[in-house]
């Protein structure tokens, strides 16, 4: 009886032990998690940011001055230990997401979360994710100064990393139940090869080839024009191309192959972009030079952006951080600013792959055969299986697609040729431009930059600005890679690139302003093939109207511009609607919704019931249109909003406006009405369960956490107007994720602002505190410090030491 | 001084004191030393360490969390999900803490039964 006793107690001690110290399913471990000396107690805690601490590697003290958004100022004595500081303060604020933005690059998630990251992880490694980040870290190998400061960002970060006790890991790793693992060089370049694949891979020429097949070329080259009438590109339209004198590649004779593609890779977010612009001194109020910036992307919690001014005796900067990479990235020193939009050209293509046999050793290339290379995959999951996949890489790059994923021929394949895979030292570029003064300083640090291209704004306290489209540009023949190439034909394969001066550049021009917003780098008079199927068409436009609106400008009214919620796409079709679209068979209640919407001004402001309207109704009308798109087992991408609005008010009886379902030939007008019909259906049943759908409720704009978006660490139902096509580009969770705005006086004046807050820890008060004046609209001065002698502003002031060696 | 104090009194100062050296289960190895050393009979032998755990755990946790206006125990108890109540969480800190110590002090004292029978 007594053993027994002895037993039955012994196994309920360690059945509680079992339960409350293991993850079992999404619950954390209960006794670990909520002890209150290693638990998430202890992160309920106000930041430390005071006292001295030991740094080894240091060669001389740095200290790092925090004011009252909690943004670091960091005065170093050299570059090494700048860079050394910033790795450490960087992983003291937002460690977790610092680590797992480069599990998610190398496509390591199912380490951390198990099976259901496997195909992400999957296709992050079949798309070469850590091979490009191999290659660029060769190519920088080459640079022993940036390699330098690297390692004294990687060391940084580890020191931190190493002073951690369990109690003090951010509270991600308690939930999840796993710890962070050291930091290296490699990070750094799979953080870049991140920020690649988001701005710079997506495509659409599988797509496109089975439109080709499907539609033919002449109905194709109507729905999918590669310039418009209306574009107002970077480069304005009257810049003289004079100055090139290399030519577009020749177009070889060959033919396509028009294959069948049935399922293609998921796509970066659609909505990846920004704006930036600079105005000059003739422009400017005060005569000084403004520039802003504001880049586009998911909203998610910890914020992209860290907000840090980096100082050494011979250079000061401050701006957006990218965590794991070194200096600010857009941002502004005592002499110049600096800030990218994307710029968005086709250079991820595809090449069928035909192999000799299905041992899948060689493949078809000219009159002969050439050797694949294996470079064998290993993904481990957590409490799962290691999953090996063997990748076959060809001169053009790897073959993504075959019959291990997304086909089912053992005998081709598709590889891919991608810009993110050819390497790069591009962190070069930003190490330069921290420390840059001038016009010269600017254009010597983004030559060398490759990838993703970016469009750079500049502007400087010497009175120039200046916008260069940067990256490495294939030189393409008319056509190349708008659909899937012939991987063993020669003249398929990529030419030579463009020379770097003869890529695509304006300085200090008449008009007094650079800008960009993704759309159109340049008209067709550019003496290259520039194309891409996803160029903005309305905010770029809103933006140089305005710049043409008047004389001059002020801070305040460029900050106003970053926050216009003008909607001038709805403005160029709605009018039409209203003018031909037959009300006659509305009811009483759509009748009320439709006077709504056609009294709009056309702002999509939060307390408006018409931008609910528009954002229900307009995606209707757009499925509607491209109804034929809807084939089984076959991707297809529908035109773009320029051209869908384009022929629904000039081509109103075009065959595509008809409705395949039923047995009436509609026109553009029918599917106004249809689909007005079904929106105010929607808006009556959302009014029903959520009540009034004025703009702020219905669009519920969200920050979401990076991990799954996690709703105890979320901001939800954000009072922000805009949608995706408007200046002020906030959808849903997508948005602007820094807003700036520069002057170049001496010091410079900057503003600033970001939907977050400074610190990673969900517990902090500076998690998310800037969100609320973010979505009002409102900026922060940023207070760029002069010396190291703390204002009335800085509540706290941390010293790094050397350690004695 | 009761048994019963001094199982209470033992039980904490063994949690303190462990939990500078131990993980989360040192208050179960506290709830355990104590019924070896001080015998309680019947559900004291349960409760009074569970009440000790129970009172460390919710002292402590609250302390932290009232420092810092609650702001992590919200979103915890949201995430977990309580409603966002951070009293409940706080509540739940503590009971789980106490249920370990309270259990492991069980087997510690059919451990004793056992020794002290043999001896």
């Amino acid at each position: 009886m007594k053993y027994l006793k002895l037993t039955l107690s012994f196994l309920l001690t360690l059945g509680i032990f079992y339960v409350l110290n293991t993850k079992l399913g999404p619950i954390p471990p209960l006794g670990k998690f909520l002890n209150p000396y290693t638990g998430i107690w202890q992160n309920e805690t106000d930041e430390n940011i005071t006292g001295e601490i030991v740094i080894s590697g240091l060669k001389e003290p740095v200290s790092i001055l925090y004011d009252d958004l909690l943004i670091p100022h960091i005065f170093a004595q050299n570059d090494a230990d700048l860079y050394r500081a910033q790795g450490y303060v960087t992983a003291k604020h937002r460690l977790w997401q610092l680590e797992f933005q480069t599990y998610a690059a190398a496509g390591r998630l199912s380490e951390i979360v198990g099976e259901g990251a496997l195909n992400y992880d999957r296709q992050q490694r079949r798309l070469g994710m850590v091979y490009g980040a191999e290659q660029a870290l060769e190519r920088m190998a080459n640079d022993t100064e940036t390699m330098s400061y690297l390692e004294a960002y990687s060391d940084g970060v580890n020191a931190y990393i190493n002073c951690l006790k369990d109690k003090n890991l951010p509270l991600e790793y308690k939930l999840l139940n796993y710890k962070p693992e050291p930091w290296n060089i490699k990070k750094t370049a799979l953080l870049l090869m991140y920020m690649t694949k988001t701005l710079a891979s997506r495509e659409h020429d599988l797509e496109y080839t089975n439109a080709l097949r499907i539609f033919g070329e002449d109905t194709f080259n109507k729905l999918y024009p590669e310039f418009f009438e209306i574009i107002d590109p970077i480069i304005p339209k009257e810049t003289d191309w004079s100055f090139i004198t290399a030519q577009q590649t020749a177009t070889p004779l060959s033919e396509l192959p028009l294959d069948t593609i049935s399922e293609t890779l998921s796509k970066p977010h659609e909505n990846n972009g920004s704006n930036n612009w600079a105005i000059s001194g003739e422009k400017s109020i005060t005569g000084h030079p403004i520039l802003a910036n504001d880049p586009h992307l998911t909203l998610n919690l910890p914020s992209i952006w860290y907000v840090m001014q980096l100082s050494t005796p011979e250079h000061s900067s401050m701006g957006a951080t990218l965590p794991g990479a070194l200096g600010v990235i857009s941002g502004f020193n005592t002499h110049i600013a600096w800030g990218e939009t994307n710029a968005t050209r086709d250079l991820l293509d595809w090449y069928k792959i035909v192999f000799k046999d299905d041992t899948r050793t060689q493949y078809k290339y000219g009159d002969g055969w050439r050797d694949v290379t294996e470079r064998i995959e290993e993904i481990k999951v957590k409490n799962g299986k290691t999953l090996k996949d063997t990748v076959l890489y060809t001169h053009h790059g790897p073959v993504v697609y075959d019959h291990n994923f997304k086909g089912d021929n053992p005998l081709s394949g598709y590889a891919m040729k991608w810009i993110g895979l050819e390497g790069g030292n591009n962190q070069r570029t930003f190490l330069d431009l921290n420390r840059g003064k001038n016009y010269d300083d600017y254009l010597n640090a983004i030559k060398p930059y490759v990838a993703p291209a970016q469009n750079f704004v500049f502007a400087s306290a010497e009175g120039d600005i200046a916008l260069w489209i940067q990256g490495k540009f294939p030189n393409k023949w008319e056509g190349q890679g708008k659909f899937l190439m012939d991987g063993s034909n020669p003249d398929h394969d990529w030419p030579d690139f463009i020379p770097q001066e003869f890529n695509a550049h304006t300085k200090n021009p008449e008009r007094g302003f650079v800008s960009s917003a993704n759309q159109h780098p340049v008209d067709e008079q550019y003496p290259f093939y520039v194309f891409n199927d996803g160029y903005d068409t309305y905010r770029s436009r809103v933006i140089n109207n305005f710049f043409r609106s008047k004389d001059k400008f002020s801070v305040e009214d460029l900050k106003g511009l970053q926050n216009n919620t003008f909607n001038l796409k709805a403005s160029e079709l709605l009018p039409y609607v209203f003018e031909t679209m037959d009300t006659s068979s509305l009811t009483e209640d759509e009748l009320r919704i439709y006077d709504e919407v056609k009294n709009w001004d056309f702002y999509s402001d939060i307390d408006k019931l018409a931008p609910s309207i528009w954002s229900a109704w307009w995606p209707r009308l757009y499925a509607k249109v491209w109804d034929e798109f809807d084939i089984e087992d076959v991707a297809l991408d529908v035109p773009f909003t320029y051209q869908t609005i384009y022929m629904l008010t000039h081509m109103s009886n075009d065959e595509f406006m008809d409705v395949k379902d039923t047995p009436e030939k509609e026109s553009a007008q029918d599917l106004f009405l249809l689909t007005f019909k079904e929106a105010a259906n929607e808006l009556m049943e959302w009014k029903a369960t959520n009540g009034e759908y004025n703009y702020q409720n219905y669009k519920g704009t969200f920050v979401g956490h990076l991990l799954q978006g996690l709703p105890a660490f979320s901001r939800f139902e954000l009072p922000i107007g805009g949608d995706r096509n408007t200046v002020n580009a906030m959808d849903k969770n997508h948005g602007p994720s820094w807003r700036m705005v520069v002057e170049l006086s001496s010091p410079p004046k900057a503003y600033g602002i970001y939907p977050g807050g400074q610190s990673g820890n969900p517990g902090s008060k500076f998690y998310d505190n800037f969100i609320d004046d973010w979505a009002t609209g409102k900026y922060h001065s940023l207070n760029f410090l002069q010396s190291n002698t703390p204002t009335k502003d800085i509540i706290g002031t941390q010293t790094l030491i050397p350690s004695d060696q | 001084m009761t048994k019963r104090q001094f199982n209470f009194l033992a039980t904490l100062l063994f949690a303190l004191s462990l939990s500078f050296v131990l993980p989360w289960w040192s208050v179960m190895l506290a709830g355990l030393l104590a019924a070896l050393l001080i015998p309680l009979k019947k559900s004291a032998v349960f409760f009074v360490p569970f009440f000790a755990i129970l009172l460390f755990w919710i002292s402590y946790s609250y302390f932290l969390s009232s420092g810092n206006d609650f702001i992590l125990a919200k979103k915890i108890a949201i995430l977990l999900p309580l409603d966002g109540n951070p009293y409940i969480l706080i509540l739940i800190t503590g009971l789980l803490g106490g249920i370990a110590a309270g259990i492991a002090a069980i087997f510690g004292k059919q451990l004793r039964q056992v020794i002290t029978t043999k001896s």
